[in-house]
């Protein structure tokens, strides 16, 4: 190989700024031919995909709906990831943090009033922290990867779920199709708007980001977590305990999964059933990192991701885009940001082979 | 109101956004423009099952209205809250009837349909109707007794795999019917079942494929879309049926024949109706009599007797002379449901939740 890449010592601010924008153009630009060579006008298309979402109120409306669960669940997985602790299952904190508070729900069916929505959220946080503490006490007991075991619980989960929207759950009314009865009144989450989906989960969302924000940045604890992921030696020296770290990090992210789960649970869904979200735990590693592990960055990543999204869905009723090519669009959105990130903070260099040879 | 207001809105700000950013506009859609329709599927086009057969009918009725149509369809729209957000996208970008092809699109094309009473609304396969929401659904059941009759006249072992996606009373009615027809052959014919619990995914039917098969199955059926379970019968030797299209170049050998779905007649129908302001909210079942349910040319290594007798029972089920579900008919525990000569409702078809006795699910 006669090249190699090799981390750059300094990063300027402009570049890090930059390279985002410089993504989405060079996706605007293969976009362009990708849309051209399908047959279709590509300007057209590149509006219905990337403008027409923000376009309207109501679309806006939906881009929160569409990021609010990739945000809250994208703020929490950031804390970890920053300590180097690797919570790949927030799919699955997810799915328990829906199962604690549809569980709820359906246990106070016939009751209304308003301690049944406090009482779902807290039951959902405590449902995602529980599972997320599995791969918690498996790490710090038994050294077990919390890649995998968090990544498998994820399947466990789903099953879990099916095992009560298939049986004991299922709605009785419901012709025998794997689903809960909808929720009521009591448990569905308030609109901020009628006419939209907007509901009062999302303003929970941004409150929840800016005390990420604050938390990271003012507090001891925030700073704890920066040193153990980015100086482990000088975080042992310190005294700062690597297990506690880990702990934290999969309960906070774990319950940031679960509320989010509630959220869509007694959102948009409004009920449960087998398949409560389009992968949205995973999605979220994607815009943690999109957002450089910063609550704000988080926020503007996955109305990004939002906006790939409902503006796919456009392209497709507008310019009856094919479903696979809206993929591919996506993908190459994902692959542009994330290859532009990686060249902002390493070289390509070319490796002379006199160097080689001689011994250093 | 909400519509207004988004649509004026949507108006201005494509017009700001064009003059800033350059960059192509759609053109709105006037009053004299041809009528706009749109379909929302669940699965792939390229599926060759269930959502192909709704692409099938889109384009014949693309295809007989020729410019008096603009036709915008959204595929692999999954069951939950990205489908009401794809229905309501149909609905404010200016489509007139719009067309949702799958029982679980059912709540949220309520909730859009109540939002938009002028646009009209077709569901299929759902039960819950509004003034501006027509349902509509086919009488597969009718085709799954014949093939029932193949089977049972087809079948060494005498026992029969069914591929089945969810016990919804749609699935149930069909599992019911195709053993009950099978049983007039060999009363002791036995049907299992395995849920995959999806529409499409053809690893997951492929496997189910396999083991029923494995369990002494030597034809198999499926309600499923893909054409996984046919490949798995072509190359394991045993017979199968295709879904809602005629999937022999899948399985040339192993397929039989198909209940073919044929929808093309009740969206021509639907839009000429809509065209003459004729549209009303309706509710139709219709089979094999309105053309609605079809089958599949059978497969030249059928003995022709078994081909007569098939051709026979479409016809007597066409004319009303046969109803596959007419009793004696006994549940899985043995007890008569229904008498002998009795016959099931529509009504009690249609919330079918129990399996005649040789089902084994």
């Amino acid at each position: 190989m006669p090249f190699k890449m090799e981390p750059r010592q300094e990063v300027s601010r402009t570049v890090v700024y930059a390279t985002p924008v410089l993504a989405v153009l060079l996706t605007v630009i293969s976009g362009y031919f990708l849309f051209l060579c399908l047959g279709l006008s590509p300007a057209t298309t590149l509006y219905h995909f990337l403008i027409s979402p923000t376009l309207t109120f109501y679309g806006w409306s939906e881009l929160c709906v569409k990021a609010g669960p990739l945000v809250l669940i994208a703020t929490g997985l950031a804390i970890g990831f920053r300590a180097n602790v690797w919570n790949i299952g927030a799919e699955g904190q997810l799915t328990f943090g829906a199962i604690g508070a549809g569980g709820i729900a359906l246990a106070f069916w016939n009751e209304s009033g308003l301690w049944i929505l406090p009482l779902m959220c807290l039951a959902g946080i405590l449902g995602g922290m529980i599972y997320g503490a599995i791969p918690a006490l498996l790490k710090t007991r038994f050294g077990v990867s919390e890649i995998l075991t968090s990544l498998m619980l994820t399947y466990v989960s789903t099953l879990g779920l099916g095992i009560l929207v298939y049986g004991p759950w299922r709605d009785p009314q419901g012709f025998n199709f794997p689903q809960t009865r909808m929720f009521t009144d009591s448990s569905l989450l308030p609109l901020i708007l009628d006419g939209t989906r907007m509901h009062v989960g999302i303003l929970v969302t941004l409150a929840i980001s800016l005390a990420a924000w604050i938390l990271m940045t003012r507090t001891i604890a925030g700073f704890q977590v920066k040193v153990v992921g980015e100086a482990p030696a000088a975080a042992r020296f310190a005294g700062f305990s690597r297990n506690r770290t880990i702990w934290m990090s999969f309960l906070v992210s774990g319950a940031g999964a679960g509320l989010a789960g509630t959220f869509e649970a007694a959102g948009p869904v409004g009920q449960l059933v087998p398949h409560l979200t389009p992968g949205y735990g995973f999605t979220a590693i994607i815009v943690a990192f999109l957002g450089r592990l910063h609550p704000i960055g988080i926020i503007v990543a996955g109305f990004l991701m939002a906006i790939s999204y409902n503006g796919g869905e456009i392209a497709q009723v507008e310019d009856r885009l094919p479903q696979a090519a809206t993929g591919v669009f996506q993908g190459m959105l994902l692959f542009y940001l994330l290859a532009c990130d990686f060249l902002s903070r390493y070289r390509l260099r070319r490796i002379s082979a006199r160097r080689e040879v001689t011994p250093s | 109101m909400t519509m207004i207001v988004t649509r004026r809105t949507f108006l201005a700000g494509s017009a700001a956004a064009t003059g800033a950013l350059a960059l192509g506009r759609p053109g709105r859609a006037f009053a004299a423009d041809p009528l706009r329709v749109a379909f929302v599927y669940i699965g792939p086009i390229g599926d060759h099952g269930y959502t192909y057969a709704h692409d099938v009918g889109r384009k014949a009725m693309e295809a007989h209205f020729g410019d008096k149509v603009k036709v915008t369809y959204v595929e692999n729209v999954p069951e939950g809250p990205d489908c009401e957000r794809v229905i309501r996208q149909l609905a404010t970008s200016g489509n007139q009837l719009i067309f949702s092809t799958s029982f679980g699109f059912m709540e949220a094309t309520i909730k859009v349909a109540n939002q938009f009473p002028k646009i009209k609304f077709e569901h299929a396969t759902g039960f819950k109707r509004t003034p501006n929401l027509a349902i509509y659904n086919a009488r597969f059941y009718e085709g799954r007794a014949v093939l029932g009759d193949i089977a049972g006249r087809m079948s060494k072992s005498g026992v029969a795999g069914y591929v089945a996606s969810f016990p919804i009373p749609e699935v149930v009615m069909g599992i019911n019917a195709f053993t009950l027809a099978a049983q007039k052959h060999n009363p002791n014919f036995k049907t299992k079942v395995i849920w995959v619990n999806t529409w499409y995914d053809p690893g997951k039917e492929s496997d189910a494929a396999k083991a029923l098969i494995d369990k002494g199955a030597d034809i198999l059926s499926q309600h499923t879309d893909s054409a996984a379970p046919l490949q798995v019968a072509e190359s394991r030797g045993v017979y199968a049926f295709g879904q809602a299209t005629d999937m022999t170049p899948y399985a040339p050998k192993a397929h039989l024949t198909a209940v073919v779905d044929q929808w093309a007649n009740y969206y021509i129908d639907r839009v000429q109706k809509v065209m003459d302001g004729t549209w009303t909210s309706s509710d139709i079942w219709w089979g094999f009599k309105e053309g609605l349910v079809g089958l599949a040319p059978f497969n030249a290594s059928m003995p022709a007797d078994v081909k007569a007798a098939a051709d026979k029972l479409k016809a007597d089920i066409s004319s009303g002379a046969v109803h596959p579900f007419t009793g004696p008919i006994r549940n899985q525990k043995g007890d008569i449901v229904y008498a002998a000569g009795q016959k099931a409702t529509d009504e009690e078809m249609l919330k079918m939740n129990w399996y005649v006795a040789g089902v084994e699910s």
